[in-house]
């Protein structure tokens, strides 16, 4: 199958964006246990639905 | 040619807390604070509703008919969108739209209304009876409510077509548009690890084409409830969707769905790719697989991955509109941007995901998910895990977590603002918004295809609007400007 043609990126400009996403999810990772919320059992158990549609 | 995909999304948002922890009165709080502090409270019209009428001429025996609830809170907005309670849940349906960016914006729009409606129920609730909302489709316990697409389709075109040219995109398009979700919560395939799936919804699905939307949920839904022109239209009515927080999935969700739909008007189903043999078993083996290994036999003897399907689905649109253009969807420099995206997403999901993490929300999700289970060592079923994936659709800004992984939007907040209060101007939901707008008190009532004015004395007067295409800023702008009062305006439109 066809595919887009998009010249490769540099190698050292992936590399660099690799490290900037990872940098990025640690960011977030120690940020996250301010927001989650506090018992996770219990939020996770008391969300119930019911089907909709 | 093929006719304008004049499209929108309905989405039934995930509720907790409120008075007793009731979800219906929780729901109809929402929309209550939202209609009576908001801009309008206009009734719901249900003249013309059929939920129950089958694409395929008559509904199967064992069929329920979809019930619509008249009791329920129930409002127009000035967008022209539809905010109502859904069974058990808040749903915003968005106005018509004429393009897919058009329609996320809308979509989007329709997220900060439910956050509106949220703050102000919230400050009269006080904390412990706070509601919470979400953006996803299922409790994690076997419950799963939708977030459903519409598309314009020429009544022409033989329903028989629709499943035989749709069926492989969606059982495959999950790859790139899934929302992402921690575990299983129908029977796992075998051989599924349980920690991930790719989308939420995909394991509800049993059967490959019926009416249901709430059990024994059909891959592709028979609904044949036009809200137009029966004659020359038909509502595709998808429910195989989830709901997403990425505005670029929802992009490609509308414009990759919409571009296949106009390829089939226009040149039938040449080049669509042959169907698995067992569409049930393909969208969950798919979706059970984030690896994107899996794949599925398929009525032409060969085998195919849900990659392998996009990517032959990406090419018959690509070189549909290279041969017809896409004018059906959209114009020239939106619809090279979704098959621009579309690609990217597809060959990013395979080759280099984190660098697709800021498109796909499964993706996004995934990376969270994986991040904080090694750096705290966790098992694959601890609930801190469930409770981020929850909290990844959670609508308040202080804990969602999608609006933290740094998902690229393609619309800032003064364009979302403006679409909270002000109609599309390229379909009939102009007409509808802007009566909504000037003259809400004029307005008995208003539904996808009609308004209804009481003007005091005399007959209701019922303004009809079967076709999507007409009522749109270009036709009736001069009418709201020469006309300040709805008297006014039924005279100059002859009523």
């Amino acid at each position: 199958m066809t595919r887009p043609t998009e010249s490769a990126p540099e190698v050292n400009v992936d590399t660099s964006k690799g490290e900037q996403l990872k940098a990025d999810l640690d960011d977030l990772l120690d940020e996250i246990d301010e927001v989650l919320e506090e018992n996770a059992e219990e939020f996770v158990r008391n969300y119930v639905q019911k089907g909709g549609e | 040619m093929a006719i304008a995909k004049v499209l929108g999304i309905e989405t039934e948002f995930g509720i907790a807390g409120g008075p007793e922890q009731d979800p219906i009165t929780a729901s109809s709080v929402i929309v209550n604070a939202y209609a009576q502090r908001g801009i309008a409270h206009i009734n719901w019209d249900f003249e013309g509703e059929t939920p129950g009428v089958d694409a395929r001429g008559l509904a199967g025996l064992t069929a329920f008919a979809p019930i619509v609830e008249t009791q329920l809170a129930n409002t127009v907005l000035a967008n022209g969108a539809r905010l109502y309670v859904d069974h058990a849940h808040p749903e915003y349906s968005s106005p018509e739209c004429r393009s897919p960016l058009e329609a996320v914006r809308f979509d989007v729009a329709g997220e900060e209304v439910l956050r509106r409606a949220q703050r102000i129920a919230n400050e009269s609730l006080g904390p412990v009876q706070a509601i919470t909302i979400y953006k996803n489709n299922s409790d994690g316990k076997g419950n799963s409510y939708g977030c459903h697409e519409n598309y314009l389709v020429a009544r022409s075109v033989e329903f028989g077509d629709l499943v035989r040219a749709l069926v492989p995109h969606f059982v495959s398009r999950q790859i790139v548009i899934g929302a992402g979700k921690v575990g299983f919560e129908t029977d796992r395939p075998r051989g599924a690890r349980p920690a991930y799936q790719v989308s939420q919804r995909a394991e509800f699905f049993e059967e490959v084409v019926g009416l249901e939307t709430t059990l024994k949920r059909p891959i592709i839904n028979t609904r044949d409830e036009t809200h137009g022109d029966a004659e020359r239209f038909r509502r595709l009515h998808v429910i195989i969707g989830d709901a997403n927080l990425s505005q670029y999935a929802t992009a490609v969700k509308l414009g990759a769905t919409a571009l296949l739909l106009a390829a089939l008007e226009d040149q039938g189903l040449r080049g669509f790719p042959a169907a698995p043999r067992d569409p049930v078993r393909a969208v969950r083996a798919f979706a059970a697989d984030p690896t994107l290994q899996a794949a599925v036999d398929c009525v032409d003897e060969r085998s195919r991955t849900a990659w392998d399907y996009q990517d032959e689905l990406w090419t018959l649109a690509e070189r549909y509109v290279a041969q017809h253009g896409g004018d059906a969807v959209a114009d020239h420099d939106e619809v090279r941007f979704i098959l621009d995206q579309w690609r990217e997403m597809l060959d990013g999901v395979r080759d280099d995901p984190a660098v697709v993490a800021d498109r796909i929300d499964w993706v996004a999700k995934q990376r969270i998910l994986d991040g904080y289970r090694d750096r705290y060592d966790l098992a694959e079923d601890d609930a801190r895990l469930r409770a981020i994936d929850l909290q990844y659709h959670d609508l308040r800004p202080g804990r969602s977590l999608a609006a933290r992984v740094g998902l690229r939007r393609l619309f800032d907040e003064d364009s979302i603002d403006a679409a909270i209060v002000e109609p599309p101007g390229s379909t009939r939901a102009y007409f509808r918004g802007q009566c909504v707008k000037r003259f809400p008190e004029a307005i008995a009532a208003a539904n996808w295809d009609s308004v209804v004015f009481d003007l005091g004395d005399g007959p209701l007067q019922r303004v009809p609007m079967p076709d999507p295409l007409r009522g749109t800023a270009a036709l009736t702008a001069h009418l709201f400007e020469t006309n300040s009062t709805a008297i006014d305006l039924l005279t100059a439109l002859g009523g």
